[in-house]
């Protein structure tokens, strides 16, 4: 096995860590504040790499006004769709959440699946990240490199903005005690709508930097929303560092077993899934309850 | 201007009845608040106090009766418009957050209303918050923590402050802070109902008592009252 295939694989594993990453920070903010375990983040995912393909195909916008459009767009869609339907479901049993996103991503996909069938669509690398870097160990295709910065980038932006700013703040109290916030007068509802939408821009986001990489298909999102499921069990539902860490290790994890054992890199997640619910049921990062 | 729109009540409560799902809590509860009071809510373990208190914020969404608040209606409102009218809320169980900072929890609450302390000023108040400003709000001793709860609603400007026993459990040097806080929110306007267990301390401070039993208001003590009644005073609370 050589060096070059090794470190190649570690990009890989990098890279769809930063997916995960971006789809379980989205995830762990969205549980955190309505409760809700979005189901539909994979399509939400989908969503943003259709909307990508849409704009440059119809509008002829290209990829770095995507990058800034879609997440708009898609946390739009979000927030309607939060003002509309979730917003019914918050005083029932969570079951109802899960349900209700399950049939939500079920209506996102079919709808795209109805209009564009299922095949693949090319998106073409930006021509400013086109090329290799040769970094003499290995060569570094500039797109992959764009998509880790860029996704640290968002994920780091993300943390920050809840750690570090009024909004965050607010953000953090009101997943906290609800009630007592609402009666500092905070507009919490409001506050939970904003929250979806930031969740699932993550997950246009992701969508956007996937584009160039994996052909934009209506199920794009379906294979990856359980692996990130996975992700999600292992790092613990609700830590934003936990599920941006247990991301990027579990990538790393899989691109590694793929060089030392090929077919096991497809199960390597479940596989320390299952022992980290027998060792620690709440994840790593997560709290007993 | 009219006589009675001077004295027009900063908080007038009429024959409110509240709900936790199934069990009937407050039974037709009125009272009323003048601008500049302290008023407090006495009563026994379990009459309702807290509950009342959760119905004028709107967190207690059962509720039915009239809430006015600053002479508007409010029995409709969600709390986050009622404490915008202008009314902070330290809650029983204190309500600090963990997941934020003693400076978070501080700055955490929207201005409601113009006048309220600044920060500064709050930490001039409460040296021992100066020094903690960095420490997550929980890991505060609960003398502290009620500090912090009380300093949260005087950043605000709210103009009228609901106190659900903030002495409760407190060492005596600590109360007593906390009455001199009290009693400078007091002079600066600010409009207070105070419940409390602890009945010298609320005596020193209140302008009239209602005594609570069975989520009733079943008396009404003025201040120039209480000497005269303590024996009545003492058989509502049981001591
Ligand atoms: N969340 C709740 N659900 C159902 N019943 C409740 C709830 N909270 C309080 N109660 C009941 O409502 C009644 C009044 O309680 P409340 O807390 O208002 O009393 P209190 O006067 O504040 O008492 P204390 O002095 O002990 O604080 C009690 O009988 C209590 O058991
Ligand atoms: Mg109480």
């Amino acid at each position: 096995m050589s060096m070059q295939a090794l470190f190649g694989q570690l990009l890989v594993g990098l890279i769809n860590g930063s997916f995960y990453a971006m789809l379980s920070l989205g995830l762990a903010i969205i549980f955190g504040l309505l409760g809700i375990t979005n189901i539909a983040q994979g399509a939400f995912y989908m969503l943003g790499g259709f909307t990508t393909w849409m704009l440059f195909r119809w509008a002829g916008i290209g990829y770095f006004w995507a990058l800034l459009l879609v997440p708009v767009i898609v946390g739009l869609v979000g927030a309607a769709i939060e003002k509309t339907l979730l917003r019914r479901v918050y005083n029932l049993d969570h079951m109802y959440g899960l349900l209700l996103t399950f049939g939500i991503m079920m209506f996102i996909q079919g709808m795209f699946v109805y209009f564009f069938a299922t095949a693949g669509r090319p998106y073409a690398v930006p021509p400013e990240l086109g090329g290799a870097y040769n970094l003499g160990f290995m060569f570094l295709p500039k797109y992959r490199g764009w998509v880790v910065l860029a996704s640290v980038v968002f994920c780091f932006a993300t943390w920050f903005a809840i750690e570090k700013t009024s909004l965050g703040r607010t953000l953090r109290a009101a997943t906290e005690n609800p009630t007592l916030t609402r009666a500092f007068g905070v507009n919490v509802p409001g506050l939970m709508t904003v929250g979806f939408g930031i969740g699932v821009a993550l997950a246009g986001a992701a969508g956007v930097l996937a584009a160039p990489i994996y052909p934009v298909s209506p199920l794009m999102g379906a294979d990856l929303i359980i692996v990130v499921f996975a992700v999600v069990v292992v790092g613990g539902m609700g830590s934003i560092l936990g599920s941006i860490v247990t991301s990027m290790m579990l990538g790393l994890l899989e691109g590694l077993t793929k060089v030392v054992y090929p077919q096991g890199s497809n199960m390597v997640i479940f596989v320390i899934m299952f022992v980290v619910l027998l060792i620690r049921p709440a994840g790593l990062f997560g709290r007993e309850r | 201007m009219t006589d009675a729109s001077v004295s027009s009540p900063v908080l007038a409560v009429e024959n409110v009845a509240g709900h936790y799902a199934d069990s009937h809590i407050l039974h037709g509860v009125s009272m009323h608040v003048s601008p500049g009071e302290v008023v407090t809510i006495v009563g026994r373990n379990g009459a309702g106090k807290t509950t009342l208190l959760r119905a004028i914020m709107g967190i207690l969404t059962k509720r039915s009766g009239s809430i006015k608040v600053f002479d508007k209606e409010t029995i409709a409102f969600a709390p986050e418009r009622i404490a915008r009218l202008g009314v902070g809320y330290v809650p029983e169980e204190r309500g600090i957050y963990a997941t934020l900072d003693v400076t978070e929890n501080l700055m955490l609450p929207p201005k409601v209303a113009e006048g309220g302390m600044s920060v500064e000023q709050i930490y001039q108040l409460f040296p021992n918050l100066r020094e903690r400003r960095k420490s997550p709000g929980t890991r505060l001793s609960g003398g502290e923590q009620q500090m912090l709860a009380i300093a949260r609603v005087l950043r605000t400007g709210a103009k009228l402050l609901l106190l659900d026993e903030p002495t409760e459990g407190l060492a005596p040097v600590i109360v007593q802070q906390i009455g001199a806080t009290i009693e400078l929110m007091k002079k600066q306007g600010l409009t207070l109902v105070l419940v409390e267990q602890n009945f010298r301390f609320a005596a020193r401070l209140a302008d009239r008592h209602y005594v609570m039993e069975n989520g009733r208001i079943v008396d009404a003590i003025e201040r120039s009252q209480v000497t005269a009644r303590m024996d009545a005073i003492k058989s509502y609370l049981g001591i």
